[in-house]
């Protein structure tokens, strides 16, 4: 009896470190870490969506890893040891895409070098792996890489619709969208769009409108 | 045994071993797949040398297309002579170099005493010998298109290109760009048919004079209005020291290099 509750406890447990992040953790909206990426590479939705992948795989296993390690980590190395393995993860990435998908890793040129200074890996790292088990840091890296993700995308998405006219999708090239807004009404692309101060005023609107939504997260005062 | 993991000993060894295991492990990784990057820069050479004449070829095809449109490539040096090697195998990135070299120089020359100039040509001429040009020999509809690669500097990094001429070495007949790792939506642009196709039927040479290609600032339509329909193009706008880039390496910075060479066949 005891077991089997435990085992339900411990279902709903990996199921919150996998959602949490999504909203109520989201670690661009609600932690502000990885803030820097979500500028730089959020004027196509393409780059965007490629930078995901490479960081989910990369968090996820970096997770593992270090969650593997965790009992012989010696402390006053652990976050160049963090660092290390990163850093080795996300050369491994680049080689293997610039081996195999060579107009893929042409796309993501130099931010794939940018994810070992992404911050949310890092603070995974140190704030979870290095106290859990491997299982449940491979679902918080992968919880955690699901909700950079989604704010990546969307602010992408927004951005190249407003700023390009278009959405550029893996495998499909550029959509024209809004090709027939501007045919009928005017409408010119607004260059400010594809402008990086654009990218924080995005984000800023997405955590309003996402504070004002959720309920958790009302603050009292 | 508890492993005491703060011990001066301890960490010292593990650091050692983590970095000797990783960098074991990444240089195997590296080598393994070294000849399959270097296939893929080869072909993307050929995929941007086949659409500077106006083909489409695919990562398949294109060694295929390569054979049946190029039918030669030489090295020229700076006096426009035809010397040994394969256009095709010279280091591009290694020749602009050279170039980027002259031009420090040249500055430094402008500021130095009278004394010191005569060093500095020396010098410069010395690199001047050295540079070695790859020339491209297409053949399409009958026509002979005379290909030259352009390698120069953007905002982040390294752009280079590939200028199709017609017979008469002066008119462009296509133009491709490409970038490492120019801001997407911005610089990233210039490898854009938008972009690149305003460089056909621009011509570069004013009388006898090589001008090359300008880029004008100031969005769709300025080089119109700044009244240069002949060697004139529009630059990116927001996206000025990408374009700044283009600008240089197709003038001082890389294809003034072939002006003897054009001036002798044109």
């Amino acid at each position: 009896m005891i077991l089997e509750l435990n085992n339900t406890l411990k279902m709903a447990k990996n199921t919150k470190l996998l959602t949490d992040p999504i909203n109520l953790n989201n670690p661009i909206t609600i932690q502000v870490l990885g803030i820097c990426s979500a500028l730089a590479i959020t004027v196509k939705l393409e780059p965007a969506i490629v930078m995901s992948i490479a960081v989910l795989f990369v968090m996820a296993f970096a997770n593992v890893i270090i969650s593997l390690l965790r009992n012989t980590i010696p402390s006053r190395i652990r976050i160049i040891v963090q660092l290390v393995v990163i850093a080795a993860l996300v050369i491994l990435v680049d080689q293997v895409l610039k081996a195999y998908v060579y107009d893929v890793s042409k796309q993501l040129s130099v931010f794939v070098g940018l994810i070992i200074t992404n911050c949310i890996i890092m603070g995974r790292l140190e704030a979870f792996a290095l106290g859990n088990k491997p299982w449940e840091s491979f679902l918080d890296g992968v919880g955690n890489a699901g909700g950079y993700a989604i704010i990546l995308i969307i602010v992408a998405a927004i951005r190249e619709l407003l700023g390009s006219g278009t959405l550029t999708l893996p495998g499909l090239g550029e959509v024209h969208v809004l090709t027939w807004l501007v045919e009928n009404t005017g409408y010119e692309n607004n260059g400010l769009m594809i402008l990086p101060p654009m990218a924080l005023i995005v984000v800023g609107i997405i955590i309003w409108v996402q504070r004002a939504k959720t309920r958790e997260l009302i603050e009292e005062n | 045994m508890k492993l005491d993991t703060n011990g001066n000993f301890y960490t010292f060894i593990y650091a050692a071993v983590l970095v000797i295991v990783v960098a074991a492990g990444l240089a195997f990784t590296a080598i393994k797949l070294q000849p399959m990057q270097e296939e893929n820069v080869r072909v993307e050479k050929m995929q941007n040398i086949l659409q500077s004449i106006g083909l489409d070829p695919t990562t398949e095809n294109a060694s295929e297309l390569y054979e049946q449109y190029i039918k030669k490539d030489f090295v020229v040096n700076i006096e426009g002579e035809e010397i040994e090697g394969k256009g095709f195998d010279v280091n591009m990135k290694k020749e602009s170099r050279k170039t980027f070299k002259i031009n420090t120089l040249k500055g430094k020359m402008e500021k130095a005493d009278d004394s010191e100039k005569e060093a500095f040509q020396k010098e410069i001429d010395e690199v001047k010998s050295t540079i070695e040009l790859p020339v491209y020999v297409g053949e399409k509809d009958g026509e002979t298109i005379y290909i030259l690669p352009l390698q120069g500097k953007g905002l982040w990094g390294p752009v280079w290109g590939y200028i199709a001429l017609k017979d008469d070495f002066n008119t462009i007949k296509g133009a491709v760009f490409d970038h490492k790792a120019e801001t997407p939506g911005l610089g990233a642009d210039i490898n854009k048919d938008w972009f690149e196709d305003p460089f056909q039927g621009k011509t570069l040479f004013e009388g006898d004079e090589f001008v090359s290609v300008t880029l004008y600032k100031g969005g769709k339509g300025s080089a119109v209005i700044a009244g240069d329909t002949n060697h004139g193009c529009d630059a990116i706008s927001g996206g000025t020291i990408t374009s700044k880039g283009v600008e240089r390496m197709l003038k001082e910075e890389w294809f003034y290099n072939y002006e003897a060479f054009l001036k002798r066949n044109k």
